[in-house]
């Protein structure tokens, strides 16, 4: 049975409610909610649209200090207060559709916009009438919880750059009016009025080109010039000297008269490589390739401070916590800086961190690092140092953040252009050098016209397009790329280091062993009866192997939290939980072998307080690793860096292809120090890794990949993403890499072969006008139907 | 036939026309989010429908 609201499989209770099954109370509530207030078209629209809502308690108190509003709001007037969200649960129709009825739902709310490439919401508010901690309480309570963090905190006036469709749209605009102006003269009719208005013709046409040669295309030029300074002849080298010298030639011949000049292909030309720039910059703006912790990390936490006496509870900046001041950390939330705990149960989650699996326990006077996450109660800390100052964070000062990557990568076209602009260079040179001492009147056209010609608007155009396309099979496929160089990065990457936990196993703990007494069958059926009621995310994978035909329902049932289960039925007791839980400590160091590996996460069992045993979990290898990892072996060093302590190592053996170094106890600066060394032996290193242990290694290496089993999960600075359903076919990612870059090779090879045709005509002396009109946008054209088809051919076997 | 100078003038002007169109509709981000729009057009029938039915019960339980 699934849910009505978000499509989940009703497990252990059931809600019935008009009709219509629950998985939760928290659906329901939210099918309540939307119902009566007349919104329940959420339903008609997509079937399950809804999302579970989880709301904590407290989480969102932060949000009534002024200092912190002030710096969420945009917009704050009177009435009118004006905030947007990140809502990375926007999923659907239904989504946009409920959101921008928020305004039925309260009164306070005046209206909202949803972004949903961006999966943003711009909501529109009076604040005397719905505060903005009750806005996000709402937006919770249905189930749309907006990310707050500290990325908010710096209001970033990131002004979108649409300069490209702004050049894009002058050039085709000019490329247009100026095709229109110069069709009298292509057909050459020599006609009293032609002739008579031939010349205002012609100074239209060159007004029309200048905003195309100053504007749209003075990118080429600044590039060409940036190219030459440092001493790369780039391919906008070519296409800039191309580009000035039909602009000189054409105006030099109106000017004195002597023919119609060759701004038709002038404009064409600039349009058609814009064109190209466009179809590359293929953006997931819904993706963020350029995370740091600011995006984990909360905007505010609880601070303690004493006055007059008494202990107060405020809630804070995470800027303004200074060294030595008291906090309080709740369950599920984020340590924000080193500190040292005070009092509580500190239960830390490194995952994040250092990829270690296990939760640590700490004890009171124990050091914490920032990063780590709480788990069960309330602890309360003393910061040892300001948030930017921790050791997790210190990690982002590495110059390796600051660095563009792409500056010092050339890419197949560049390598190309450079040999290109020699020959035509000399070619040039030479046929004008011949026509010189044969017609020297001839000379300087025939200079020109090759120049014209051999402008390489389709090499220019080849790379973009493949790559435009085989980034957008990567996305349909669910491999995210930042930018289309990467692709060719990708090409040649010779050693691929993997990151363990979260990277090349699951994060669910489907492998699970029994070690102990055998239970008897009534424990059996009861311990299934018991799981089958619990929701803790252990006895859901636990009973999920357990036999379901038999089960026993418990007759009394008591959740503890943090501890474990405690149910009987008949004259049976069993006991389900941690080891302190079930107090059966002494019997597990006397007599089980399971000592030695205390790391493991196990479920312990006592049936009337007799110890039993217990179910060890381990995190089970992503499918197909072995088969991937010896796909990837054939032609490239595979490296396994954990941050995880040994203890899968021989595992791990039975799995990788003989030769695979393994690394383990790794922290974060290590990887990075690692991919470095690598790095300097002359390697193209891919790092694939999942969490912000990685960060460092991720920004270092050449191509820096995160596995996400939920894309709109925030992930670190990378890339690329790729979901973590498609891992195993990491292989043919590499393989459709190389298949790109022999397109555009034979794209190249196409190119060249329009080039010599127009060389041809252009050393002859003969360039019309009117053949460089047809030839250049032909070329063009054909270069992008050759690759749109190459790359759909090649891409076949991704597909599936 | 001097009216030529006429229709290019005026030819001229309605593509300028158009080109400023486009441009201010770029400025006002109407090419920022391209599929949003495609969407919530097909939602606009709904958003009329007038029956807020006063006075219903909150929670219309049915019981089985």
């Amino acid at each position: 049975m699934d849910c009505y609201h978000c499509g989940e499989e009703c497990r252990s209770e059931t809600l019935l409610f008009q009709e219509k099954y629950f998985c939760c109370s928290g659906c329901k509530t939210v099918f309540e909610i939307l119902d009566s207030n007349d919104l329940s078209y959420y339903y008609d629209l997509e079937k399950s649209p809804g999302i579970s809502p989880n709301l904590k308690e407290g989480k969102y108190d932060y949000l009534e200090n002024t200092e912190i509003l002030d710096k969420l709001l945009e917009f704050d007037h009177g009435n009118t207060q004006i905030v947007s969200f990140t809502i990375p649960s926007i999923h659907c129709s239904s989504c946009i559709w409920i959101l921008e009825n928020l305004n039925k739902l309260h009164k306070g709310i005046k209206s909202s916009q949803v972004d949903f490439p961006k999966k943003t919401i711009r909501l529109s508010f009076s604040s005397e009438e719905l505060s903005l901690k009750n806005l996000v309480l709402l937006l919770v309570r249905i189930g749309y919880e907006p990310n707050i963090s500290l990325d908010n905190f710096e209001k970033k006036e990131n002004g979108i750059d649409r300069s490209l469709i702004y050049k894009l749209g002058v050039a085709g605009f000019a490329f247009g009016n100026i095709m229109f102006l110069s069709f009298p003269e292509y057909f050459e009719i020599n006609e009293f009025w032609l002739e008579q208005f031939k010349h205002l013709f012609r100074w239209l046409m060159f007004s029309f080109s200048l905003p195309v040669v100053f504007y749209s295309g003075k990118d080429y030029f600044i590039s060409a010039y940036k190219g030459l300074r440092s001493g790369i002849l780039n391919i906008d080298v070519p296409i800039a000297l191309g580009i000035s010298v039909l602009f000189l030639r054409s105006t030099a011949e109106i000017a004195l008269d002597l023919g119609t000049g060759f701004f038709d292909s002038l404009s064409g030309l600039v349009f058609f490589l814009l064109l190209g720039k466009f179809f590359q910059q293929k953006t997931y703006s819904f993706l963020s390739f350029e995370r740091d912790y600011k995006s984990y990390f909360p905007i505010a936490v609880t601070r303690i401070f004493t006055e007059e006496g008494k202990t107060r509870e405020e809630q804070i900046q995470v800027y303004k916590i200074e060294k030595g001041d008291r906090i309080i950390i709740r369950n599920e939330e984020l340590i924000p800086m080193d500190a040292i705990l005070i009092k509580g149960k500190a239960k830390i989650d490194y995952s994040f961190v250092t990829g270690e699996a296990e939760p640590v326990t700490k004890i009171s006077g124990d050091k914490l690092y920032a990063g780590g996450r709480q788990q069960g109660g309330i602890i309360e800390l003393e910061a040892l140092k300001q948030v930017q100052q921790s050791y997790l964070t210190q990690l982002w000062s590495d110059e390796v953040f600051s660095k563009d990557k792409n500056s010092v990568f050339q890419n197949l076209t560049n390598q190309i252009s450079k040999r290109f602009t020699y020959a035509v260079l000399s070619i040039a040179i030479l046929s004008s050098a011949f026509w010189i001492f044969y017609d020297a009147s001839k000379a300087w056209n025939v200079f020109t016209a090759v120049l014209i010609i051999a402008c390489p608007c389709a090499i220019a155009l080849a790379a973009p397009f493949t790559l435009g396309n085989i980034l957008r099979i990567f996305g349909k496929n669910h491999l995210y790329l930042k930018d289309a160089n990467i692709i060719e990065q990708t090409a040649e990457i010779d050693t691929v280091v993997f990151d363990k936990t979260g990277t090349i196993t699951t994060n669910d703990r489907s492998r699970i062993e029994y070690e102990g007494i055998e239970l008897t069958n009534e424990e059996k059926q009861l311990l299934s009866g018991s799981l089958r009621a619990s929701n803790h995310p252990l006895s859901r994978s636990l009973y999920n192997i357990l036999d379901k035909h038999n089960i026993s329902t418990p007759e009394s049932f008591t959740e503890h939290t943090g501890q474990g289960l405690e149910t009987t039925y008949k004259d049976l007791r069993l006991k389900i939980g941690s080891p302190a839980f079930v107090n059966q400590t002494e019997t597990i160091d006397s007599g089980v072998p399971n000592k030695k590996k205390p790391e493991k996460t196990s479920v312990y069992i006592s049936a009337n307080d007799q110890y039993k045993g217990c179910f060890s979990f381990h995190n089970s290898y992503r499918d197909g690793l072995a088969e991937l990892f010896r796909r990837l072996s054939e032609d490239r060093e595979l490296i396994i860096l954990s941050g995880d302590n040994d203890g899968e190592r021989e595992r791990l053996q039975e799995i990788v292809p003989e030769g695979t170094r393994m690394f383990f106890n790794q922290k974060p600066g290590n990887k990075l120090q690692f991919i470095k060394d690598l790095q300097q032996k002359g390697r193209k290193v891919m790092m694939v890794g999942d969490g912000l242990n990685d960060a460092g290694a991720l920004a270092q290496s050449n191509v820096g990949i995160v596995i996400s089993e939920d894309i709109n999960v925030f992930s670190p600075a990378c890339d690329g993403i790729l979901g973590a359903k498609r891992f195993k076919d990491l292989g043919k990612f590499f393989d459709l890499s190389g298949k790109a870059i022999k397109v555009i090779k034979l794209s190249f090879l196409l190119s060249l072969f329009y080039n010599l045709i127009g060389l041809g005509f252009a050393v002859s002396g003969n360039l019309m006008p009117v053949v460089a009109a047809i030839l250049m946008p032909l070329s063009s054209i054909s270069i992008v139907v050759f690759t749109t088809l190459m790359t759909q051919f090649i891409s076949k076997d991704l597909k599936k | 036939m001097s009216i030529i100078y006429m229709l290019l003038a005026i030819s001229v002007v309605v593509a300028i026309i158009f080109f400023i169109a486009f441009i201010i509709s770029v400025r006002k981000g109407q090419y920022d989010d391209v599929y949003t729009p495609s969407v919530r057009m097909l939602f606009d029938d709904e958003l009329v429908k007038p029956d807020p039915k006063e006075n219903q019960p909150v929670n219309k339980v049915k019981s089985n």
